[in-house]
């Protein structure tokens, strides 16, 4: 890529609109990322005995839909970034290649 | 090399025989029986692997053959294969015994190994893939300068790919000789030997179908087995928790964080080592550049966290039900210790690694038994191969090509480099696997974390979004990483006391993971030495941002797929 395409590029509203929703979008999620998990985390390490609480009258705590849901939170959170790039990431990246 | 390699074959297969004989005669020894249920179906997979290596050679000529199977497995694909590289021995057998053991401890490792994925997925995946070609360090050294850069992603990737390949190869010894009967150095030269030729003749395309295949036959084991359990409790959690802190000597302490997790700061050293770890890990990185484009690199981590979280869930199932069902049942322990301790969990033959191994035979008999045993160890066969390339790449492309050739390696050359290199990767692992034999090793996937934590990621993601990175401040700040989470290790608990035999509470640095502090040196360290760097190499590598800050993003430029 030559300097004046890379600069043409650059000034493209399409990248430029590319370059901050996808950003700011990325360290959103892995902000919300890490905080449930260093959340998760904390819980194990300052409150054990509230994740021991139990649900009801069974043996069952309140830990382990916490578990899960970290676990199934990484996975929701995945699919949301891929369907929002397959949407709209990609269309716009494929008018920034068209037009230049 | 191909004569080289005949020889080698030939070998493996004259040894058969001799290795069969030599396995019936410690029958009935100290050892497990000789389980010719699971040596049938392992050998069933390895025929099969074999095939598809004779496949994967015919069409491996090119250096992106070679590397990245030529760009042309899809994201589906690479999704399983992503999932089989991470779904170690370590991690099926590690976790179950560990849920067995301590209950919900074990699930909070699971957790742990899991949520390094959505970064991966946000911050790496794409921009590994529109930035590199065959190794990490083709992002890295994009605009910084290729000599330093590379030497520093290449020792960061050999020391990462050795603790693991260690930590691989004495499970796999100990496991096999379990599971099969066949003494331990036999053992690791067999994983060795299969490794190597897997490697060095079908590269990347055969190591992708032998994780392929790996990760669907443990998600079905696993899945059968998970489901067996809960069938016995009429698919209720609550009803399996219920027996479960009934049997276990800890009653109810096994449903809320025990005494696994003791010191907060260790915890949270341990967690950013397992988070950032994965976004670092060289055999991981590589995966991204087999499929065709970004699109696809970013659709295969979401195949890859379902697979790997869906299968973290059946593994604390199945710790359950090992509690319940293995726990219980005297064919599955040893009466001596049963005797002394008066608790069937610490009894269990064998260990608590076990424990997933004896369940299978507790609710499928003794031929799910040998499944899940051909399963565990074509588990760690796969893992190791793809280990084993990762390491040779970083060898051949990096050092050899890029560094010794200056990027005007001759193709050939440069894929022959590659093999000797496997070989030697392969003989190296033979002979450490046999050295570290009665060594605790548990703390080298943690290390392994740690160092690709510490040195890769930090570097990879400011070479990628920080436009002040410099040469200088990504050499001195990668190699503090590496030192520090080495001498980290070496200062640790788990080494200083556990291992080299210290007395208790002498370790001078309290936490068992050095993630914490050593994750914090590397940007430091790439930060100030970037800040103060005022050469003309560091204003040609600010220079080169946008450049390559258009290509990250937009993919214009990218290496795409080798057609056949």
């Amino acid at each position: 890529m030559d300097a004046r395409s890379l600069e043409a590029i650059q000034r493209d509203p399409d990248y430029k609109e590319l370059v901050r929703r996808r950003s700011s979008f990325g360290w959103t999620l892995s902000l919300i990322m890490l905080v449930i998990y260093f959340g998760f985390i904390l819980l194990v390490a300052y409150a054990p005995k509230f994740l021991g609480m139990r649900l009801g009258t069974g043996v069952t705590t309140i830990g382990i839909p916490i578990g899960l849901f970290v676990i199934v939170s990484a996975f929701v959170l995945t699919a949301i970034y891929v369907s929002k790039a397959n949407s709209k990431y990609d269309t716009l990246i494929r008018r920034i290649v068209e037009g230049a | 090399m191909r004569k080289l390699s005949c020889i080698f074959v030939t070998a493996i297969f004259a040894s058969l025989p001799s290795l069969a004989f030599a396995a019936g005669a410690i029958d009935g020894g100290t050892k497990q029986a000789v389980n010719w249920v699971a040596i049938g179906m392992f050998v069933a997979f390895v025929a099969l692997t074999l095939g598809i290596t004779y496949w994967a050679a015919k069409q491996t000529a090119s250096a992106a053959d070679f590397y990245s199977a030529g760009g042309g497995i899809t994201g589906f694909q690479n999704g399983l294969a992503i999932a089989g590289d991470y779904m170690s021995a370590a991690s099926f057998l590690g976790i179950s015994g560990l849920v067995y053991t301590s209950g919900y401890d074990g699930l909070i490792y699971s957790v742990g190994w899991l949520v390094g994925w959505p970064i991966v997925t946000f911050l790496i995946a794409e921009q590994l893939r529109n930035l590199g070609k065959f190794t990490f360090a083709d992002v890295t050294s994009f605009r910084l300068g290729q000599t330093e850069i590379r030497i520093l992603a290449a020792c960061g990737s050999l020391v990462t790919v050795a603790f693991y390949l260690i930590a691989q190869m004495v499970g796999a010894g100990k496991l096999i000789q379990l599971l099969f009967g066949l003494d331990y150095w036999m053992a690791v030269v067999l994983v060795g030997g299969l490794m190597m030729i897997y490697v060095t003749f079908g590269g990347m395309k055969a190591t992708t179908w032998v994780q392929i295949i790996k990760a669907v036959l443990l998600l079905m084991g696993a899945t059968f087995m998970a489901g067996a359990v809960l069938y016995k409790f009429g698919f209720s959690p609550e009803a399996l928790f219920a027996k479960a802190t009934e049997v276990h000597p800890k009653h109810t302490a096994i449903m809320e964080p025990g005494s696994l997790i003791s010191n907060p700061l260790s915890a949270i050293s341990l967690g950013l080592a397992l988070m950032f770890g994965t976004a670092g890990l060289p055999h991981i990185l590589m995966r991204f550049f087999t499929v065709k484009d970004a699109q696809a690199a970013r659709k295969s981590v979401l195949y890859a966290t379902g697979f790997i979280g869906y299968f973290y869930i059946l593994t604390f199932i199945i710790g359950f039900g090992a509690i319940v069902l293995v726990s219980t049942d005297a064919a599955f322990l040893d009466g001596s210790i049963l005797e002394k301790t008066k608790s069937g969990i610490a009894a269990i033959q064998g260990g608590s690694n076990m424990a997933a191994i004896h369940l299978a035979n507790a609710v499928g008999g003794n031929i799910f038994l040998g499944f899940i045993s051909a399963v565990a160890f074509a588990t760690i066969l796969a893992v190791v191969s793809g280990l084993a390339l990762a390491g040779a790449s970083s060898i051949s492309h990096d050092i050899y090509a890029m560094v010794i050739k200056n990027g005007k390696a001759n193709e050939q050359d440069e894929i022959r480099v590659s093999k000797i290199a496997t070989l030697f990767l392969g003989v190296l692992a033979i002979i450490l696997g046999i050295i570290f034999e009665n060594q605790n090793v548990a703390f080298m996937v943690g290390l392994a974390f740690a160092i690709a934590a510490s040195c890769n990621f930090p570097v990879l993601v400011t070479s990628i979004f920080w436009k002040g990175l410099t040469t200088r401040g990504a050499l001195i700040g990668g190699f503090l990483g590496l030192i520090s989470a080495v001498v980290g290790v070496i200062l640790s608990p788990a080494v200083w006391e556990a291992t080299l035999g210290n007395p208790k509470g002498s370790a001078p640095v309290p936490l068992d993971n050095p993630a914490l502090f050593s994750i914090a040196i590397a940007f430091a360290g790439i930060w100030l030495f970037s800040v103060l760097d005022r050469s003309a190499r560091a204003r040609a590598d600010r220079d080169g941002f946008d450049a390559q800050y258009v290509r990250c993003q937009t993919g214009i430029g990218a290496s795409g797929a080798t057609t056949h």
